[in-house]
């Protein structure tokens, strides 16, 4: 609050200043993914002979439809469509699950609920790629190989999820549970009825970082899916890149970059408000 | 409308227990203030009434049937919590319909008993408001106003009034008064404030520790203290208490007490005493004054009568009938204990 009127008083050079700081800085940040986008609409020929061109051409609807509907080994539609069932999957599993398992370990006492916790919180000591074999045999073995669920499932139990909503959970005052319970609403229905509509913003935050880091696996995708019809885009994105002396088509290879960023940033806009509110926010 | 029925009722955490026994029958439509310090119990012997606490033995009866197992919707009570516990993302009219909605009241009923009830209660302007667009005594109403709209037939107050300024205090403090006496809801208030207490109270529980002290009206329990704790916590100033040794009629090892406004400065009396200081509120004047023994004694003396310099010496004198004598457990041993 403090810092915000600070900056409303600030006048005349001193806020161009900080405008031009903040101008250069996005430049100097989108410069990289504009020629993407530059190199993207051009035809092959025109990209690898210097100077490269800094304004798009007219290849744009050729090698976007080039690479929505061909791509190397499956179609980028298809790869994308992929890595939109993986990242929501992620997303809604991770926060349903630790949404339910805050819920128990703060609002229920059960036996070995402290030994819960701390099991919980150990695994986040554990990245996927840390368990990443014994994982891939217990996928292997329950025939999830080639399937979505092999994609998500083992990516979904989350322990900054859950330690996050714990710590919201904590701050709900013991009173706000009483009044229910006097109320006389069952657990389950304070849960969906107060708590999940107070967790609102918590949640928009955690999707958008839960999207982008179900979006972005490499490792895991790359174990699981053999079938090129269950690739990601971000694989298929790593098999485009020419290897050995075949010839890579830069064009197309740039559009199916820009057009894996496209989700992530769609799901970003989409929920900007609810996201920096939950990030910002120390709601009673 | 209900009766209440606590019979020995006893809570422990863990090896430590709090609540030592408390009996009390409630009737129909009463007014039972539970007052006492900080940490003596109140809210967990209230909670116990609510169901949001386990009896650890005893039990607690409403209308006649135990409730010792039931759940706090089955006990047909309604409670309002000190900080209100309004759900903040629900407006003043959903947080007021949510129990109805739960206990499947038809739509129409429920419309119809939240907007009698925020007429009662002034705040039909606000139904569409979120809890954290009103003011504190607004809030105060919205949570008594969803404790009204179940019609419960027992309200459970815990310390309610503790987060509003001074002046809102004594306005909510009657509006709860006359309202609990138009709806005749038998009702239970926990307060740490004995002028709440006094005011609102058909009859009071004194808690000390974990025991009620004492239960009655509050004029009788003010002028018949069963305990010095009693004695000393009802009434402001607290009752003056001398030991006993010094009096003829005293018990050995007991003490005496005298209220402050019972207590004569005249030039020929009982002890001697020097002002220590003066205190004058307006209507009446506090005259502090330090005994041969070192004691304090604080008088009550009418505005009217003129205020002594500090170092005066005084005799302190007052009638036989006035003195409260208490042995030394603390408890009331003369006539009028009964
Ligand atoms: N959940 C609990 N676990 C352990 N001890 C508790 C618990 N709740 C209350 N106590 C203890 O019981 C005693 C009575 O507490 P209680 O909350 O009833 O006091 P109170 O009279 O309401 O005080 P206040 O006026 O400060 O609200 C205190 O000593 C407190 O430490
Ligand atoms: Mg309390």
């Amino acid at each position: 609050m403090n810092n915000g009127s600070g900056m409303v008083e600030r006048r005349g050079s001193g806020l161009w200043l900080t405008h031009l700081g903040l101008v250069v800085g996005i430049l100097f940040i989108f410069f990289p993914i504009w020629l993407a986008f530059v190199a993207s609409t051009v035809a092959h020929r025109e990209i690898v002979q210097p100077p490269m061109p800094l304004l798009p051409c007219n290849e744009f609807f050729d090698n976007y439809s080039l690479a929505l509907t061909s791509g190397i080994n499956a179609p980028v539609a298809r790869m994308l469509f992929n890595s939109g069932v993986m990242a929501i999957g992620i997303a809604v599993g991770k926060i349903l699950i630790s949404l339910l398992s805050a819920f128990a370990i703060v609002y229920f006492r059960f036996p070995g609920r402290k030994l819960f916790f701390w099991l919980i919180f150990l695994t986040l000591m554990l990245p996927v790629e840390v368990r990443i074999v014994p994982t891939f045999e217990v996928a292997a073995n329950l025939k999830m190989l080639n399937s979505y669920s092999g994609l998500i499932l083992p990516l979904v139990a989350s322990a900054t999820a859950t330690f996050l909503f714990r710590q919201f959970f904590l701050t709900v005052p013991d009173e706000l549970a009483e009044a229910a319970r006097v109320d006389g609403a069952k657990p389950m229905r304070f849960f969906v009825d107060i708590l999940l509509p107070m967790s609102r913003t918590n949640i928009a935050a955690l999707f958008v970082i839960l999207f982008i880091y179900g979006w972005n696996q490499y490792l895991w995708p790359l174990l699981i899916t053999t079938d090129p019809d269950m690739n990601t885009i971000v694989m298929g994105l790593k098999q485009m890149f020419p290897s050995g002396d075949e010839i890579a088509n830069w064009p197309v290879i740039m559009a199916t970059s820009i057009l894996a960023m496209v989700p992530p940033v769609i799901v970003v806009i989409g929920m900007q408000k609810l996201f920096i509110r939950g990030l910002i926010e120390s709601e009673k | 409308m209900a009766t209440v029925a606590l019979e020995n009722l006893k809570k422990s955490f863990g090896q430590n227990e709090v609540i030592h026994g408390v009996s009390v029958d409630i009737e129909e439509g009463e007014f039972i203030v539970i007052v006492g310090p900080s940490g003596c119990g109140k809210s967990t012997l209230l909670r116990m009434v609510a169901g949001l606490e386990t009896v650890t033995s005893g039990i607690v009866r409403i209308s006649g049937r135990s409730v010792n197992d039931d759940e706090p919707m089955d006990r047909d009570i309604a409670m309002v919590f000190q900080n209100y516990a309004l759900y903040p993302h629900m407006s003043v009219f959903d947080n007021m319909a949510y129990g109805l909605k739960i206990a499947k009241v038809p739509h129409i009923e429920i419309n119809e008993r939240v907007s009698n009830t925020a007429r009662l209660l002034q705040l039909e302007e606000f139904l569409k408001r979120k809890p954290r667009e009103l003011s504190g005594g607004q809030r105060q109403r919205v949570a008594m106003g969803r404790a009204i709209v179940r019609k419960p037939s027992v309200f459970l107050f815990d310390e309610p009034l503790s987060n509003l300024d001074a002046k809102l205090r004594v306005q909510m403090r009657l509006e709860i008064k006359a309202l609990q006496r138009d709806l005749g809801v038998t009702s239970l208030y926990v307060t740490h404030d004995q002028v709440e207490a006094m005011t609102l109270a058909d009859r009071m529980v004194v808690m000390n520790n974990g025991f009620a002290d004492q239960i009655g009206k509050p004029l009788d329990v003010y002028a018949n203290p069963q305990t010095v704790f009693v004695a000393g916590f009802i009434g402001s100033p607290p009752t003056n208490f001398l030991d006993a040794s010094q009096f003829a009629a005293g018990p050995a090892g007991g003490t005496i007490g005298i209220r402050p406004e019972h207590i004569r400065l005249s030039a020929k009396g009982r002890l001697e005493a020097w002002v220590t200081s003066t205190e004058p509120l307006g209507a009446d004047t506090l005259v502090h004054l330090r005994v041969a023994g070192g004691s304090l004694v604080t008088v009550r003396q009418d505005a009217s009568a003129a205020i002594p310099p500090e170092g005066t010496s005084f005799c302190l004198d007052w009638n036989e009938s006035d003195t409260l004598f208490f042995n030394a457990e603390g408890k009331r041993i003369d006539a009028a204990s009964g």
